[in-house]
């Protein structure tokens, strides 16, 4: 196992409480940051550290906070993205369950650099529980001094509260999170204006994921540098990865972004191979937004060189032959998997989750979803794939947010690596239903009600 | 079902929540605390009804409107009656490759109803669901505010018996 900079102490029994976490070292990045640092200081370095943004864009983290505008008299936020509903991503969950006074400690240092004196952290509604464990951490903090007013009298105020959504997807994006947590409906805005200028009640806010603002922590604890020297690349520090889908060990791993794919999927210490002796079939690497890799381009790029773990190299190719790191959602699929059956999966998710504002996507992940369902049972003509990728060509970048380029580019994904298998459920749809799910036969000729 | 409902106000220790939670966000913007509220609510009554709604946009002091368009736009709220205990499985790909199909015809089959429906008896709903953020757990279900994961037929057998006893042992919160 390499670094471990988020994880290395989730072992320790008691480390969701306050007593132990602090015994463990907690707290101190808000010590150093409060009582040795100035906001400038600990913006710079977070720039050092060339962290980038771990909800699924990989936005330079301190360049994305030296955005924020800083009108005079005007409050500013700092917002944590807990929603996290991409399909294959589990991490934060995770780190929250575990360790909340990581994400608490980095809220706290975060703000500090952006001169903050309230933050929210934003919690998809099905992780309540985790909500009630974070609202115990933060009362715990409250206690002790690291929230509230005048924090170890260093005259710098800093209030946190946890608020939560009601199942939606698309209330990741940070502009309907916004409105989510201003009680509206998750509708994205447009933009600009941008959230630093104008984001919560209309005043300046930043957006990060869960796993940025923990990784503040040991970046200010260690320095940028000691950060920056982690990993390869532009791929700085440790990531969080939710591995699931067809593999021996299915989990979340805090990875180096050197290491290798094939490492990754092969290697005890990670995946531990493909289940049941099956061979690798392809390979989503960074949530379900991202193209599906197949079997040949997951462990060696295009040009045959090894892919790693790493938002460049998981990109190399670009989308012809490449994906993306994404939210590190990686799940494997077997030889056993069919890649129509699971489009369609992916589809019904974009149109169940679309916001409904714009109508390529509202329309067109509709649309189809219900050509996906007549190929996958066994009504697809061959003129329904040129027609799918006419519907996803439309839909990528005619929307307001990303929700749209999302659901498209995992079908263009799929046709494109798998056009032979889309062909397939044309001539022979009984056939792959037969040997990939052992679904009776009278349900390949269900009616379309999608 | 029938859709019984003798009261729609909250309890002192329900107001007390609703009080803490405002409290939270600035001074008139008391309407953030809609989607708590509505959780809360829905933990107490088992689903949103128009009265109910009603009587939140005045605790809130907002229009009954801005509650229902958004009690309607989340999919956690129930607008209709459902069963006393919801059992919600992840339908999503990672959780489908693992079989989230067969565990979801197992339940419609041991309960003799279809996706979305209510035992005749009012206690169990069946809602398959897009992913709970569980996926390495698959297949998984979520009952109240527990998941249960790496399900098989055993464990829902042993699970709907449990719930059967007890409906409201899924809730651990109010
Ligand atoms: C449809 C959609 C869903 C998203 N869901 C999440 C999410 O669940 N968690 C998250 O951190 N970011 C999510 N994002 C990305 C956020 O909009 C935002 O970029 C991110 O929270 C910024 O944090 P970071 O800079 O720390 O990555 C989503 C984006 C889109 C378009
Ligand atoms: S792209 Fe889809 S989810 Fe995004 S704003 Fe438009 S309709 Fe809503
Ligand atoms: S796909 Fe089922 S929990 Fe994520």
């Amino acid at each position: 196992m390499g670094r471990q900079l988020l994880l290395d102490k989730v072992n320790v029994a008691g480390i969701n409480t306050y007593d132990v976490y602090r015994k463990e070292g907690g707290y101190r990045s808000v010590e150093k940051a409060l009582k040795k640092m100035t906001p400038e200081e600990v913006l710079e370095e977070v720039k050092t550290s060339g962290l980038r943004g771990r909800g699924g864009a990989g936005f330079p983290t301190g360049m994305k906070w030296s955005f924020i505008a800083k009108p005079e008299g005007v409050p500013r936020f700092l917002l944590c993205n807990a929603d996290e509903s991409e399909p294959g991503t589990f991490k934060d969950r995770y780190l929250m369950e575990k360790i909340p006074h990581l994400l608490v400690e980095g809220m706290v240092t975060s703000s500090y650099a952006l001169g903050a004196n309230q933050g929210y952290i934003y919690i998809r509604g099905e992780y309540m529980y985790v909500l009630r464990i974070l609202e115990k951490a933060i009362a715990e903090a409250y206690q002790n001094g690291w929230l509230g007013k005048n924090i170890l009298g260093s005259g710098y105020d800093f209030d946190l509260a946890v608020t939560c959504g009601a199942g939606a997807y698309i209330c990741g994006e940070e502009t309907a999170l916004i409105e989510s947590l201003e009680g509206e409906r998750g509708n994205p805005r447009i933009k600009p204006p941008f959230p630093a200028v104008k984001g919560l009640w209309q005043n300046p806010t930043v957006v990060n994921n869960v796993e940025t603002i923990a990784a503040v922590v040991p970046i200010i604890n260690d320095g940028g540098a000691e950060y920056a020297k982690i990993g390869i690349g532009r791929s700085t520090g440790t990531k969080l990865i939710s591995a699931s889908g067809n593999i021996n060990k299915p989990g979340v791993f805090e990875i180096e972004m050197n290491i290798t794919v094939e490492e990754f999927i092969y290697s005890d210490q990670y995946c531990g191979g493909i289940k049941n002796g099956k061979k690798l079939k392809a390979c989503v690497p960074g949530g379900s937004s991202v193209p599906i890799l197949p079997h040949y381009l997951v462990c060696k790029t295009a040009a045959g060189q090894d892919r790693l773990m790493s938002y460049e190299s998981l990109a190399d190719g670009g989308f012809a032959t490449g994906s993306m790191l994404g939210s590190g959602g990686f799940v494997v699929y077997d030889e056993d998997q069919c890649i129509v059956r699971n489009t369609w999966n992916f589809t019904r998710f974009y149109h169940h989750e679309s916001c409904g504002q714009c109508s390529p996507c509202r329309e067109g992940t509709g649309w189809m979803e219900k050509v996906l369902h007549r190929l996958e049972y066994g009504h697809g003509k061959m003129e329904d794939i040129d027609l799918l990728w006419d519907i996803q060509r439309k839909i990528e970048g005619n929307t307001i947010c990303p929700l749209g380029d999302a659901a498209a580019w995992p079908v263009a994904a799929a046709i494109r690596h798998f056009r032979e298998e889309f062909e397939w459920h044309v001539n022979e749809p009984v056939r792959c239903l037969e040997k990939n799910y052992g679904l009776v036969a009278e349900k390949v000729f269900e009616p379309v009600t999608a | 079902m029938e859709a019984v409902k003798q009261t729609t106000e909250f309890t002192p220790e329900m107001l007390a929540e609703v009080d803490r939670i405002i409290k939270l966000f600035p001074e008139g913007k008391q309407k953030s605390a809609l989607l708590r509220v509505l959780h809360i609510a829905q933990a107490h009554y088992g689903w949103l009804d128009v009265p109910v709604m009603d009587y939140i946009a005045r605790l809130l002091h907002i229009q009954p409107i801005e509650v229902y368009e958004v009690a309607t736009f989340y999919s956690m709220y129930d607008t209709v009656p459902v069963g006393k205990v919801k059992l919600e499985v992840c339908r999503t790909g990672p959780c489908a490759i693992e079989g989230a199909e067969k565990i979801i015809s197992y339940i419609e089959n041991k309960l003799g109803i279809k996706d979305g429906e209510t035992t005749a008896d009012g206690i169990f709903t069946l809602k398959s669901v897009e992913c709970l953020g569980a996926c390495g757990y698959a297949p998984m279900l979520q009952c109240g505010e527990k998941y249960h994961e790496h399900l098989t037929e055993e464990k829902v057998d042993a699970l709907i018996e449990a719930y059967r006893k007890n409906p409201k042992a899924n809730y651990m919160g109010m």
